[in-house]
C-alpha cells in the first residue's frame, strides 16, 4: 500500500492533559501529562498511561474515563484525530484536554466500558464498512478469533504490518484507482450484477463507507483562529451516507464532486442522489434566488460554499480523485472520515 | 401496486427498479425455484418511507387502541430538511408492566385470539409482555417507559430499531435492567453476543446514547421472509408490505407483537 498510508498510520496528536480540578484531591495537584495519542487511536485507549499519572490525586471511587475539550464531553468512538481535525480548527499544539475519572455524563455520550467497547464498536464500524463496500459482512463476522484479536491489536499499538496482513483476508480491497477506465467499469456493475455475482461471489458496489462531520458558518473568516467554536454537538451534522461514485463524461469523480454528493441539500444541481422523490428541486440551484420555491420549508443554498475539507489533519485539494482520498486517507475500520465546514449565507442559514 | 404476472424477466426488473444498487448475489436458492431473484432484501431510502407510511396507517386500523407509530421528520437538521424522505417512524411512551397473578385473567383476553400462532410467547409461564390493556393509561406507576424508532440505515439499506427506556421518574434504565423485560429468547441471544445484538449506539438524528438492535443480518433474513413466502414470490415484492414484515421479526426482540389483524390486511390486499 502507499506512503501515505503509512503517515496515516504514524501520525499523532500531542496531547497535554489536564485532570479536571473537581477530582484533584492533592496539593499541589498533579501536573498534566504529555502525551502523543495516534490519529486513529481512541481516547479511552489512554487509560493505562493516564491512570497512573493521576492515580494519586484521585478521590475514591470507580474509574469511567472521559474527555473534554473547552467544556464539550468527547465522543469516544470518534477517531482522536478526527476530533482534533473537527474540533481545533487552528491547529492547537500541544492539544489541551480535561480528563475525568468520576461523572460520567451519560445522558450525553455512550457508556464507555473500557478497552472492549472501543474494540466492538471498531469491529461495528468495519461490519458496517464491509457491508457498505461488499453488500454483505461476512467476511467480517467469518474472522477468526485470532485474527479478530490480531486486527484489533494493530490497530491498537499502531503495527501496520501486522494490519495489513490481517485485514487483506477480509477482501474489502481498494477502490478502483485507475480513474477512468475503472470507474466506468463500476458503473456497469450493478446492471451486470446478477451475472457477475454468480461467478465472483461478491461484487464491488461502488458504495464508499464515509463519515462526515459537517458544521456550517454564516460568516465568513480569514483565520482559523477567528472561526466559530464548536461547543455544542448539536451543532455538528453527522452524515453517515456511503458515497455513490458516479461518473458522467468520462471525468473523473473528485473529492469536490464526492463532498458535494452527500449534501445534495445545499448542491442541489451537484445531487447524484437518484432515489429522492420529486420534493427536492433540483432546478432551484441555477441561480434565481427569488424563483417560487414548491416546497415551502425548503431554501436551496444556492450560496453554499465549501470551505474547508480536512481528512486526516491535511486539507486535500477538492479536485483530486475521490478514489485516491478513500485508498490513503481511509482509517482502519475502512470508513473516510471527513470534517466539512460549510460557509452558507446568513439569510438562508435556516436553523 | 400493480403485480406482476409469473413472467420471470419483468419481475426480475420490478426487484431491480427497487434497489438499483443492490450488488450482492442470491445465495439462497429454494429448491425448485428455478427463478433466482436478484432482490437482496434491502430498501431504498424513499422506499423506507413509502412503507413506514403504510405500517403505520396499518397500524392504526389494527391497533386503534395502541399509541400511534408516528413520521417524525429529521430535527437534527432542519436547514438539511430538502429530503421529505428524511426522518423516521416513532412510537413512544409504551408502558411495561409486569404481570402480577390478578393480572393473569386480561392477559388471557388480550392474547386469546394469538395463541394459536404464538410459537415464542406463552411458553414461559413467568414471561414478561406488553399488557396492551394497560398501555394508553397515562398513570403507569412503577412501570418502565419504552420509546421506539425506526430509522433508514443507509449504510445496510435496511430499518434498524433504536430504542430507550425509562422508569416512571424519567431516570433511564440501563442494558441490564431492560434485559429483565425483554423475551426470554432475547435475554439469552443477548448473553451469547453482548456486543454484536443490542449496542450502546448514537441516536443518528437525536444525537443522544440509545439501544439499537443490530441490522447487519437484516436484508438477509428479509430475503428469506420474501422468498419463503410463495405470494410474494407469486406476486413480486411489494415495498408497502416491507415494514410490516420486518416488524414482525424485529418486534418479537422487544416484545411488541405485530397484531395478527395486521399481516392479515398485508395479505388481503396483495392476494
Amino acid at each position: 500500500m502507499s506512503e501515505a498510508h503509512k503517515y496515516v498510520w504514524e501520525g499523532s496528536v500531542p496531547l497535554q492533559i489536564h485532570l479536571h480540578q473537581s477530582e484533584v484531591t492533592t496539593l499541589p495537584p498533579p501536573p498534566p501529562a504529555l502525551v502523543l495519542a495516534p490519529r486513529i487511536g481512541y481516547l479511552p485507549l489512554l487509560m493505562s498511561l493516564l491512570k497512573p499519572h493521576f492515580s494519586s490525586a484521585l478521590p475514591p471511587g470507580v474509574d469511567t474515563i472521559w474527555f473534554e475539550y473547552k467544556g464539550l464531553p468527547l465522543k469516544w468512538y470518534i477517531p482522536t484525530g478526527v476530533l482534533f481535525d473537527l474540533l481545533c480548527m487552528e491547529p492547537e499544539r500541544p492539544w489541551n484536554l480535561t480528563v475525568h475519572f468520576r461523572g460520567y455524563p451519560s445522558n450525553l455520550l455512550l457508556p464507555c466500558e473500557g478497552e472492549d467497547s472501543v474494540k466492538w464498536s471498531f469491529i461495528n464500524s468495519l461490519k458496517e464498512a464491509a457491508y457498505v463496500i461488499n453488500g454483505n459482512c461476512k467476511n467480517v463476522m467469518n474472522m477468526s478469533q485470532p485474527d479478530q484479536v490480531e486486527l484489533w491489536r494493530s490497530v491498537f499499538s499502531g503495527n501496520l504490518d501486522s494490519y495489513r496482513r490481517v485485514s487483506s483476508k477480509l477482501k474489502l480491497g481498494t477502490f478502483e484507482d485507475e480513474y477512468m477506465e475503472n470507474i466506468n467499469s463500476v458503473s456497469t456493475k450493478s446492471q451486470q450484477s446478477t451475472e457477475e455475482t454468480e461467478s465472483a461471489g461478491q461484487v464491488k458496489t461502488g458504495r464508499v463507507p464515509v463519515r462526515l462531520y459537517l458544521w456550517t458558518v454564516s460568516e465568513d473568516f480569514d483565520d482559523f483562529e477567528d472561526a466559530p467554536q464548536i461547543d455544542n454537538w448539536d451543532k455538528v451534522s453527522y452524515i453517515n451516507r456511503p458515497v455513490e461514485i458516479h461518473k458522467d463524461d468520462g471525468k473523473y469523480f473528485s473529492l469536490n464532486d464526492a463532498v458535494k454528493s452527500l449534501l445534495p441539500e445545499f448542491f442541489p444541481e451537484t445531487s447524484f442522489v437518484n432515489e429522492v422523490d420529486g420534493s427536492i428541486n433540483q432546478s432551484t440551484g441555477e441561480e434565481g434566488e427569488n424563483t417560487l420555491d414548491p416546497v415551502p420549508s425548503f431554501h436551496p443554498h444556492d450560496n453554499a460554499e465549501i470551505k474547508l475539507v480536512r481528512i486526516q489533519g491535511i486539507e486535500p485539494k477538492l479536485e483530486i480523485p475521490f478514489s485516491w482520498v478513500v485508498n490513503n486517507l481511509m482509517n482502519p475500520e475502512y470508513f473516510l472520515h471527513m470534517c466539512v465546514c460549510l460557509k452558507v449565507s446568513e439569510a438562508k442559514a435556516v436553523q | 401496486m400493480k403485480v406482476l404476472a409469473s413472467s420471470s424477466s419483468s419481475s426480475s426488473k420490478l426487484f431491480l427498479s427497487l434497489s438499483p444498487l443492490s450488488a450482492p448475489p442470491t445465495t439462497h436458492h429454494p429448491p425448485g425455484m428455478d427463478i433466482i431473484i436478484p432482490w437482496d432484501g434491502s430498501l431504498s431510502s424513499t422506499d423506507f418511507y413509502l412503507s413506514a407510511s403504510a405500517f403505520s396507517h396499518n397500524w392504526k386500523i389494527s391497533n386503534p387502541s395502541l399509541p400511534p407509530w408516528l413520521w417524525l421528520p429529521s430535527p437534527k437538521h432542519s436547514f438539511l430538511s430538502s429530503h421529505k424522505v428524511e426522518g423516521y417512524l416513532s412510537l413512544e411512551n409504551m408502558c411495561f408492566i409486569k404481570l402480577t397473578e390478578e393480572q393473569e385473567s386480561n392477559r388471557n383476553l388480550t392474547s386469546k385470539q394469538e395463541s394459536d400462532h404464538d410459537v415464542s410467547l406463552g411458553e414461559e409461564e413467568e414471561e414478561e409482555r406488553f399488557d396492551y390493556a394497560t398501555l394508553v393509561q397515562s398513570d403507569c406507576h412503577d412501570v418502565n417507559h419504552y420509546d421506539f424508532h425506526i430509522v433508514y440505515s443507509p449504510s445496510y439499506r435496511v430499518p434498524v430499531l433504536y430504542f430507550r427506556a425509562y422508569h416512571s421518574d424519567g431516570q433511564p434504565l440501563s442494558l441490564n435492567e431492560i434485559e429483565k423485560d425483554l423475551p426470554a429468547h432475547s435475554s439469552k441471544l443477548r448473553s451469547e453476543s453482548k456486543w454484536t445484538f443490542i449496542t450502546d449506539e448514537e441516536h443518528p438524528y437525536l444525537n443522544r446514547p440509545w439501544f439499537k438492535l443490530h441490522p447487519c443480518g437484516t436484508s438477509d433474513w428479509m430475503k428469506l421472509l420474501f422468498h419463503g413466502d410463495p405470494s410474494s414470490s407469486k406476486n413480486g415484492f411489494v415495498t408497502e408490505q416491507y415494514l410490516v414484515s420486518w416488524f414482525s421479526v424485529i418486534g418479537q426482540v422487544v416484545g411488541l407483537k405485530v397484531p395478527l389483524g395486521m399481516l392479515d390486511t398485508v395479505v388481503a390486499s396483495h392476494s
